[in-house]
């Protein structure tokens, strides 16, 4: 792979200076300079009433240059899905991808296409600027006719010139820094929308730059401390924020003492407001030692919640779902299992998780009156417009935010509320301030993966077929998604939803079983008072831990009929893509064929290996892990994973690789590392001690297949690949020991009561 | 505020500021540099790492009154996008980073371990990395990266 060339654009957006240059020009000049070449393009080229999803303006600009922008409420969360987008929008235009340039998330710039969410950006968002990328060629084409004087039929396109056979012109010199004032269709709002659908796009088999693996525009700046992040994003003027937040939730400062702070120089201002704390200084030191040394009384905390890991799982089996989701639910399942002749039933459980960003939440805002401007890191933009125009009063369109790359966030931004923090603190002083949370306010106050209780029973006949399935997954929903972000709870917004449930898939639907149901049950979690443990996506959201628990009973099963777990899974999955995973995930794993526990042998390492497998929205993964267990230490090792993915068509299969490897690694920290720990005093996994994960020495080796279907639509892979991982890491070690692990994470002291009794089946 | 002169990437550069600032915040804030990121303020992640007098330094985690005199590095000394590093070039070439976040760390990390072992086993960069965390998962990446650059290197 060669070294990827960097635009000046790029260079120029990553140097942080650009932000100062452009707040420093004024609006008029900006417009100027933006509009006579369209290289650089601002929100004035869209005119008063901003991008219009009917305009192929609204999509496409070609500048002078030939660059082409593509415009994209879409953000890059660190996946590189705006190489991805490139490449399809290049392929179409026929462009080279070097010259295609994104501007994304601006919500000044773009039309909204939903957020960044669901491992849909590619799914969702790459039909619709496939489709506008189509329509502006069509547009460029017949630009082109007229001017080289020859029919449409005629032509052909190589990197942005179009030729007759004899006689050239460029997309620059056909509409280079112009608009092209051409309407297109454009039905449904968000992920739904319909995008020029009249066009019709290429045959996926003459693709050039869709299916190889570009590399990634971001890493060079990103690798050499050029790229701009929003915690590095500097204007004229600008304070440093810091919040001060309890130790728990739903409690209000009964007194704030702002002489506690009086030896920290530089401090502007204690600003409160409600519930909300925060203070505002010229430096950051200063702003971290204020919010440090600031005296607060909180009141006591007005609800009662779980208290303990025991206690919500109590919380989670005794309380009344808001209303089931069903996954599947045919034939009789309560009379099947009471006439199966061999019947299984456990319980499983997953604790809360942190998204666990490496960089903590950061925003920058700057309040003017009755309008305001914020950079942020939001998976999406228009939410957090939504959310800060609520919060200040004023009309969304008052409201610009901006994108900037956060840290990979994992659905943590989903509910991105560093934004409202600064709102409120730019408001108070009149000037633009940047807050950034510290490591405490992140691990303690970040929305959390829902804890999950689970219980599966299943049944099978006389002769060993599997006749029943019943699996029910109890779990919360995101409190925090639907609602107000926090700083405006704490100025007394109220939440108005329980929030969206915590997904569905991955409880054994895909099996073909003649009585089956599957559920899950949003229970509610303390809905409407504020959130203890708040909540919300994370990624692939309950999937890893409904997969867990299918998965690791479909080995169970396997097991106690002595049958080979891959042949048994094979012989009820009726989608042959899942097969297909299967297969290849077996070959590539030199699996061997035979039950499973292994041939249990002495000594203090244990060895096993183990299968899963998953419809993850449409991307079918299967994969085999293998596990090292220290009978003496409780340890689990996990060696290697192999992996086999059908994406449908592949847009970068490197990128998509990556993508795997990370879930992978996320998967085997989440198995075997990650609980957030919580007792009544409040949260106590504040940092990365309290809160561990996977470290370099625990990585497995990784081998990934990738089965290319390109006749089909270009599915996710963002959050797939994640899902099979505990479920895999279980039934490897039940392999290797014998013992069932059905709790996470798989602790060392849990391993070795696993070991003792055979089964950390739950009681509860 | 008293007047302080750091070396950084071979300038002298003066600043005014509290002496108790962490070097991190100076960095960033008074001579915008970005390569050195905040991550924790607490030394456990290592997003901030610069190099000091030839070690890796937290710099969330020192003063800037004791990076006086000291010859500091950061990321955006030991290359750039046009004229990177062979750490960076090897990172680039192995596409080992996802979100980037943790990178810094990483790099820096990397770069002392290779002046003192210029051909580490892959367990050495796995134990000599053990204290730099990446959210993203990009490892398996890292380590090949690594790995080239010491070839290259050579």
């Amino acid at each position: 792979m060669t070294n990827p060339t960097i635009s000046r654009r790029e260079l120029l957006r990553s140097t942080g200076a650009l932000v100062v240059s452009f707040s420093m020009l004024g609006p008029l000049a900006r417009a100027l300079a933006q509009t006579a070449n369209f290289a650089e393009p601002g929100p004035e080229i869209f005119g008063p009433d901003g991008p219009q999803a009917t305009s192929l303006d609204s999509w496409v600009a070609v500048a002078t240059d030939g660059t082409v922008t593509i415009f994209s409420s879409k953000v890059d969360l660190g996946t590189g899905v705006l190489t991805s987008l490139s490449q399809i929008c290049a392929e179409e235009l026929d462009v080279p991808f070097s010259r295609v340039h994104m501007e994304t998330g601006d919500t000044s710039m773009t039309i909204d296409q939903a957020a960044t969410v669901g491992s849909a950006t590619i799914f969702r968002a790459g039909p619709q600027l496939r489709q506008a990328s189509a329509a502006a060629r069509v547009e460029l084409l017949k630009l082109a006719a007229a001017h080289l004087n020859a029919p449409v039929e005629k032509l052909t396109v190589t990197d942005g010139v179009v030729s007759d056979g004899t006689n050239k012109v460029s997309y620059a010199e056909l509409v280079g820094g112009k608009h092209f004032n051409v309407k297109i269709t454009a039905t449904g709002v968000a992920g739904a929308m319909k995008v020029a659908p009249e066009v019709k796009p290429k045959d996926p088999k003459t693709y050039k730059v869709v299916g190889t693996s570009a590399p990634r525009v971001d890493l060079p700046p990103k690798l050499t401390g050029q790229f701009t992040y929003t915690a590095d994003v500097r204007v004229p003027g600008m304070l440093h924020g810091r919040v001060v937040r309890p130790a728990r939730a739903n409690t209000k400062p009964l007194s704030v003492d702002e002489g506690s702070i009086s030896s920290v120089a530089g401090v502007v201002k204690v600003v409160q407001e409600g519930s909300f704390v925060g203070v505002v200084a010229k430096t950051e030191w200063a702003a971290i030692q204020a919010a440090r040394k600031l005296k607060v009384t909180w009141s006591e905390p007005e609800s009662k919640y779980p208290t303990s890991r025991e206690a919500v799982f109590e919380y989670l089996k005794n309380t009344k779902s808001l209303g089931d989701q069903e996954g599947a639910n045919k034939g009789n399942v309560e009379t099947a299992l009471t006439q199966g002749s061999k019947t299984f039933e456990a319980t499983y459980l997953w604790p809360f998780q942190n998204h666990a960003m490496m960089g903590p939440s950061c925003a920058v805002a700057d309040v003017q009156g009755d309008k305001a401007t914020v950079w942020a890191g939001s998976q999406g933009t228009f939410g957090t417009r939504k959310q800060v125009s609520d919060l200040l009063g004023i009309p969304e369109k008052s409201v610009r935010v901006i994108y900037r790359e956060s840290s990979g966030c994992y659905g943590r931004l989903s509910p991105d509320d560093v934004p409202l923090d600064a709102a409120l603190m730019s408001r108070a002083v009149g000037k633009p301030v940047r807050v950034q949370w510290m490591r405490d306010d992140e691990h303690g106050w970040e929305p959390k993966g829902p804890a999950q209780y689970m219980t599966v029973r299943a049944a099978v006949d006389a002769s060993g077929k599997l006749t029943a399935w019943d699996f029910l997954d109890r779990s919360f929903p995101w409190t925090e998604n639907r609602n107000s972000y926090l700083a405006a709870q704490q100025i007394g917004h109220k939440p108005t939803s329980p929030g969206n449930p915590n997904g569905t898939g991955g409880g054994g639907e895909m099996y073909n079983v003649e009585n089956i149901r599957v559920a899950a049950s949003p229970i509610p979690w303390l809905w409407p008072e504020p959130m203890p443990l708040r909540t919300s996506n994370l990624r692939a959201p309950g999937g890893p831990a409904r997969t867990f628990a299918s998965e690791s009973t479909i080995d169970e099963i396997a097991a106690s009929l002595g049958v080979d777990p891959v042949a048994f899974r094979l012989k009820y999955i009726t989608d042959q893509r899942i097969i297909d995973v299967l297969n290849a995930v077996a070959k590539q794993a030199k699996w061997e064929a035979r039950p499973s526990p292994a041939q249990l042998r002495g000594g203090t390492i244990a060895t096993g290996r183990g299968v899963a497998a998953v419809n993850h929205g449409q991307t079918m993964v299967a994969a085999i892990a293998e596990v090292e267990v220290n009978r003496g230490t409780g340890k689990v090792a996990v060696k290697r994973v192999t992996i086999a993915q059908d994406c449908g068509l592949i847009i970068n299969p490197d990128g998509t690789k990556n993508q795997i490897e990370g879930n992978v690694i996320q998967g085997v920290s989440r198995t075997l590392f990650e609980e957030v720990k919580f007792d009544a005093s409040g949260i106590k996994s504040l940092d990365w001690v309290g809160y561990p994960v996977v470290r370099f020495p625990d990585i497995p080796v990784i081998d990934v297949v990738l089965v290319d279907r390109p006749e089909l639509p270009a599915f996710g892979s963002g959050e797939p690949s994640l899902v099979p991982v505990p479920a895999a890491i279980a039934n490897a070690f039940f392999d290797a020991t014998g013992a069932r692990l059905r709790e996470i994470p798989m602790t060392p002291e849990r391993v070795l009561n696993a070991l003792k009794s055979g089964s950390t089946i739950s009681r509860l | 505020m008293p007047s302080i002169t750091l070396n950084v990437n071979g300038k002298s550069r003066t600043v005014n500021t509290d002496p108790t600032t962490p070097l991190l915040y100076v960095l960033r804030d008074d001579l915008e540099l970005n390569g050195p990121r905040f991550g924790c303020g607490l030394a456990q992640c290592g997003a901030c790492t610069v190099i000091m007098n030839g070690a890796a330094v937290r710099s969330c985690s020192i003063a800037v009154s004791a990076a006086q005199g000291k010859s500091i590095t950061t990321l955006e000394g030991l290359g750039s996008v046009e004229h990177p590093h062979v750490l960076q070039k090897a990172f680039i070439e192995e596409q080992a980073a996802q979100c980037g976040f943790c990178m810094n760390g990483i790099i820096m990390n990397a770069k002392i371990m290779l002046d003192k072992n210029p051909h580490p086993t892959e367990l050495e960069i796995k134990q000599g990395l053990a204290n730099v965390l990446c959210r993203c998962g990009s490892h398996v990446r890292v380590v090949r990266a690594i790995q080239r650059a010491a070839r290259e290197r050579a």
